[in-house]
């Protein structure tokens, strides 16, 4: 597709003037050209195959029966929406989705605030932030996985309020607080480095201003501090809730979707790589990815979030 | 707010920002040293309790496991090829990004951040049936192809990010002189910005290291099984009856090479996140 030229811009353009609009044209190919690689790349892994999820959807389609295969129209997706194992797994991704990036962007604004002021140890405290960004999800799941667990871990030792024996994996409830836990341990180093940048761009004459004029601490945070890094926020904010959203990795490792535990994209991968369903695997998938479009449109109305804006372009 | 109490708030949250980062990798640690008889009886506590250390055990018996060497051996090739590759390619791209007007670079833009949000899991059912199709499933360039997909957009954003700052007017003089706008790309601007490149080759690794969707789902076998994939098939299916020691040893080796780079690199992947997600 960017391999096109554009042959129809040269004739528009203005006569007087051949030499800018061939210099034009060239550069219209030397940037298509460079990007050119780039973008079939990443349409060969997304958007061909998700074609080829929509054309599966539509087929009553096993890997364990591969000469059986019917057209069936929308009945997958029939079925799929009908069950409410798919709007409970729906409800759970979205609660996933809800309290971890409320919870991030609180934690995540208290650490980008010390990190911005803070002058010794600086690099001590940006090293230590980059761990659980850096770290494997898996392995942090695995790690609070077994810090949750009764027989091995030591979280029960030291909440007062938790029986020695109390599993944790054993109801959907605290299922779904352990998970969380080391999604929010993961993730937030992410949150408070996005934020850290958003109060970089605060002028310090503003604050020191509003300071003089007699505004008490919350006043400055509220009125001058998060409404001039509101673009910074919201971009972390959706970020996160996307990521926050496909959660997969820490609910495998976690629970394997025991106890209702399970998210949508827990849910697809179950039907397609553990269970051999490509027609029904295909649907949940194509459903999966409007779930997202939804989610992502949802955030940028509601929030008004200016990705432009955010990133300094027209 | 007097500045004492500024101070003590400082120190407080710095403390914080410590345990919350390291607490829960100490903690992995410990575990590690917890002998394995003593994990299947139950030893619960931060630390070994008393005659439950098992020194380097742990460690020896994952070394030794041929499967876990594999599945290290498979990441750093996995991870290095598909930086090395996805960040040639980034470069060329968020160099015409930064740099050049042309017809479709906002689709270029909209394309990149469109699947930087796109839910990875609903593509393994029909990955995994072209990779089979095609001779991929369960090889290497079966990972690094998706890899280099879903680390382009990060890549390309980073580094025109970074393009964007580079004093352009030495290009501009390399064209006054005579070099095309290719010769000015390759001789002026790709030495200034190396060290963006690099950050956005350490953010890349980071992505390919850490992946675990297409690594369970696109490898069948040690071939091409990353070190994701092959801890959480360390030993049988059952969540809650795993070998807890063994697989801390496992994560604890599979965590040495990320905080290497940390250690290292600490300076310029903070400026790569923040620059690349927030500022212009």
């Amino acid at each position: 597709m960017t391999t096109v030229t554009a042959p129809a811009t040269g004739g528009h353009r203005r006569a007087d003037k051949p030499e800018v609009s061939d210099r034009a044209r060239a550069e219209t190919r030397l940037g298509q050209r460079l990007v050119a690689p780039a973008v079939i790349l990443m349409l060969i892994v997304t958007a061909f195959p998700m074609l080829r999820a929509i054309y599966l959807s539509t087929f009553d389609y096993a890997l364990t029966a591969p000469d059986d295969r019917n057209f069936i129209g929308v009945r997958n997706y029939v079925t799929a929406l009908t069950d409410p194992l798919f709007w409970q797994t729906t409800g759970v991704t979205v609660l996933y989705m809800v309290i971890t990036v409320a919870i991030e962007l609180v934690i995540g604004f208290i650490f980008a605030m010390v990190m911005h002021r803070v002058i010794f140890a600086r690099g001590v405290i940006r090293t230590s932030i980059l761990v659980p960004y850096g770290i494997i999800t898996v392995v942090s799941g695995f790690a609070w996985q077994f810090a949750f667990s009764y027989q091995n871990g030591f979280i029960n030792g030291w909440l007062p309020f938790v029986g020695d024996d109390f599993n944790w994996f054993g109801q959907t409830g605290s299922g779904i607080v352990a998970i969380m836990v080391s999604e929010i341990w993961k993730t937030t180093p992410f949150m408070s480095l996005l934020l850290l940048a958003g109060l970089a761009q605060v002028s310090e004459d503003m604050i020191e201003a509003a300071k003089v004029d007699g505004a008490t601490w919350t006043q400055r945070l509220t009125k001058v501090i998060l409404p001039n890094m509101r673009a910074a926020i919201m971009v972390a904010v959706l970020f996160r809730a996307l990521d926050a959203y496909r959660i997969f990795d820490n609910i495998f490792v976690m629970t394997a979707g025991a106890v209702k535990t399970e998210s949508i994209s827990f849910l697809t991968y179950r039907q397609t790589i553990e269970q051999f369903q490509l027609g029904m695997g295909s649907a949940l998938s194509v459903l999966l990815f409007l779930s997202v479009l939804l989610v992502a449109f949802l955030i940028v109305k509601l929030f008004r979030v200016d990705l432009a804006q955010a990133r300094q372009e027209s | 707010m007097n500045r004492t109490s500024n101070r003590v708030g400082l120190v407080v949250g710095c403390i914080l920002i410590l345990i919350w980062c390291l607490l829960p990798v100490a903690w992995i640690i410990s575990l590690s040293f917890k002998s394995e008889a003593s994990i299947t009886n139950g030893n619960p506590g931060f630390f070994p309790g008393d005659g439950t250390g098992a020194g380097w055990d742990n460690y020896k018996a994952v070394w030794d496991n041929e499967q876990f060497r594999r599945a290290i051996f498979n990441s750093i090739g996995i991870s290095l090829i598909a930086t090395l590759l996805s960040v040639i390619v980034a470069t060329l791209a968020a160099y015409a990004i930064a740099r050049l007007e042309f017809r479709g670079k906002k689709l270029v833009l909209t394309i990149a951040l469109a699947i930087a949000m796109f839910p990875v899991v609903s593509l393994i059912g029909p990955l995994f049936d072209m990779w089979r199709a095609t001779g991929l499933y369960d090889t290497w360039p079966g990972l690094i192809i998706p890899y280099m997909s879903f680390t382009l957009p990060l890549a390309i954003w980073t580094l025109s990010a970074f393009f964007r700052e580079i004093p352009w007017e030495m290009e501009q003089a390399a064209q006054v002189d005579g070099a095309t706008s290719w010769q000015a790309f390759r001789k002026v601007i790709v030495p200034l910005a190396a060290p963006g490149v690099f950050t956005a080759a350490i953010l890349t690794f980071f992505f390919a290291w850490n992946d675990f969707v297409f690594g369970i789902s696109l490898t069948s076998t040690e071939n091409a099984r990353p070190i994701p994939a092959s801890l959480s098939f360390f030993v049988g299916a059952d969540p809650f009856n795993r070998p807890a020691s063994l697989l801390a040893a496992g994560a604890v080796i599979a965590t040495i090479p990320i905080i290497v780079i940390v250690l290292i690199f600490q300076r310029k992947i903070v400026a790569g996140l923040t620059s690349g997600a927030v500022k212009g």
